[in-house]
């Protein structure tokens, strides 16, 4: 399905990233990165495994404390800001994992009204049926309400986990390798899915990944995580407008294989 | 010059390494007291997971039920029968019901109890937890602004620490009843008789000893179940050392605390 286009607010940054460093032992994993993400965007982090690609979204959900620099969400201040106030700033953001990472003891169902009923006080029953039957109808997996994690194939995994986050109608997404480990029907499926959110929630989104078929398909702006630092930011086609030694062959591994 | 120094290296080496060892150990003292105290500040605070509580309590206490059942009975059977010759030699096989129940009461039942639900209960919190650790399960309960650690380590150790004094007092009960019926095998010695025998020598400070005991061996296999479980890394390796750490660490501060207990309990006698 081709991407609509998306309604991108450039006068209002959602995600504002100045000066990040992190670093485990001795290994600097993110060297001082600046990035902003605006409202309505589909912002595409490119990289290789073990670049900081998920450390980045780990650290704008507040999972991970920064070393340096400031990492600010919808106006809140992520690595000063009290927990209280974290928890509330989370209910606004979703984030979907690299393995779903659905809870393996609950059914679907209950998979999906767990953050809504804890989130969400005085919420009746008959609500709560009426978003989690959205939510997975949104998803197209209205039939597996009653099934275990168990019993999903992994691309219906990724699809509960997004359907889990767009419970709470979260206003940015943050998708860890959502095409990881899948088929390329399956991929392209998902992709379709993450512009679906897009359009249909109007969210801002952070895709990490380092399929370039998923980050054509879905990315508004594309940004490409080497050594540490955001080296190269734009749209696709100028990202890939290069003969960069460590950018080139990325490219062509992946649509001359 | 080069044999000084190749006698002299290894010493600084191993000395580093021993040192590296002592801060780790003192750091995991840290962490545990940390997350004990994390416990205590969460558990009074709202919201209330009651109906998580109450899963947790069947889930800890009515599925241990067969396992407690059996042991329970043999202990009290087996206890009885290895106890009889001794008596017999001094003539004193009446004492055998008072010697069964203050066995059991003040110290089989809370331990046998302790010992089962450390290997049943505690590995299966371990391994339970460090999954959800591995899996980013427990990532996504915090990113979706729920509390993982209230819902998952308080429940669970609350579940531990009501129903391990619950399951210690049903294993007595069973216990006394494989030794009675022991008893009224070779001796004749009706219910009456036994029960009345068995309870005379136990005053108030051994039932509420032994109460005690049984709920701190509760909370002991719940925190240590939860601690290895929540704070579990390295893949499915890490959900086998959690779980194994979790039985291990637990019976090793069963024992110890039975023998502060027994000690406390003596100063009250």
């Amino acid at each position: 399905m081709e991407k609509q286009k998306a309604h991108i607010d450039k006068n209002n940054t959602v995600i504002k990233i100045r000066g990040v460093e992190k670093s485990f032992a001795d290994y600097d994993v993110l060297r001082g990165i600046d990035l902003d993400l605006y409202q309505g965007e589909n912002l595409v982090v490119l990289g290789r495994s073990g670049t900081g690609k998920s450390v980045l979204i780990k650290l704008i959900s507040g999972l991970l404390t920064t070393d340096e620099g400031t990492i600010e969400v919808l106006g809140n201040e992520v690595t000063t800001i009290s927990e209280r106030a974290l928890e509330d700033l989370r209910i606004r953001i979703g984030f979907s994992f690299q393995n779903s990472a659905l809870y393996d003891s609950m059914t679907v169902r209950k998979n999906l009204e767990f953050p809504l009923v804890r989130n969400r006080k005085g919420i009746t029953r008959k609500e709560i049926n009426t978003a989690v039957e959205t939510v997975l109808d949104a998803v197209g997996l209205s039939q597996t309400i009653n099934q275990m994690p168990a019993e999903l194939s992994g691309g219906q995994r990724k699809r509960i986990g997004i359907a889990r986050t767009l419970i709470l109608n979260p206003e940015i997404m943050l998708y860890d390798e959502p095409t990881a480990g899948l088929d390329p029907i399956t991929c392209i499926e998902i992709n379709d899915l993450i512009n679906e959110v897009q359009q249909r929630y109007h969210t801002s989104s952070i895709i990490i990944t380092h399929d370039l078929t998923c980050a054509k398909m879905t990315g508004d702006r594309i940004a490409m995580l080497l050594d540490g630092q955001f080296q190269r930011v734009g749209t696709f086609d100028e990202v890939f407008a290069t003969n960069d030694a460590r950018v080139k062959p990325f490219y062509d591994y992946n649509f001359i294989q | 010059m080069d044999s000084v120094n190749n006698t002299t290296s290894p010493v600084p080496s191993r000395v580093k390494k021993m040192r590296t060892k002592l801060a780790a150990f003192f750091l995991m003292l840290y962490r545990v007291y940390a997350f004990v105290m994390r416990f205590f500040k969460e558990v009074f605070l709202p919201p209330y997971e009651f109906k998580e509580v109450i899963r947790q309590c069947y889930e800890t206490g009515v599925r241990s039920f067969t396992l407690i059942t059996l042991t329970g009975f043999i202990v009290g059977v087996i206890f009885t029968k290895q106890s009889r010759p001794s008596l017999t030699d001094f003539g004193a096989t009446s004492w055998l019901p008072s010697l069964v129940s203050i066995a059991i009461m003040k110290a089989l039942a809370p331990l046998v109890t302790a010992l089962i639900a450390a290997g049943k209960v505690g590995s299966s919190i371990g391994a339970e937890l460090g999954s959800m650790r591995v899996t980013e399960q427990i990532d996504a309960m915090e990113v979706s602004g729920t509390k993982p650690f209230k819902f998952l380590v308080c429940t669970r150790v609350i579940a531990t620490t009501i129903t391990i004094p619950l399951l210690a007092t049903y294993t007595a009960f069973i216990a006394l009843l494989g030794g009675y019926l022991n008893v009224s095998q070779n001796e004749g010695t009706t219910y009456a008789v036994f029960m009345d025998q068995a309870f005379e020598p136990l005053t108030f400070v051994d039932f509420w000893a032994s109460l005690i005991k049984a709920i701190v061996f509760g909370f002991t296999i719940g925190i240590v179940g939860c601690y290895q479980g929540y704070n579990s890394t390295k893949g499915t390796e890490g959900v086998g050392k959690a779980a194994n750490g979790a039985v291990v660490t637990a019976m090793f501060l069963v024992f110890i605390e039975e023998v502060l207990i027994v000690q406390i309990a003596g100063w009250f006698r």
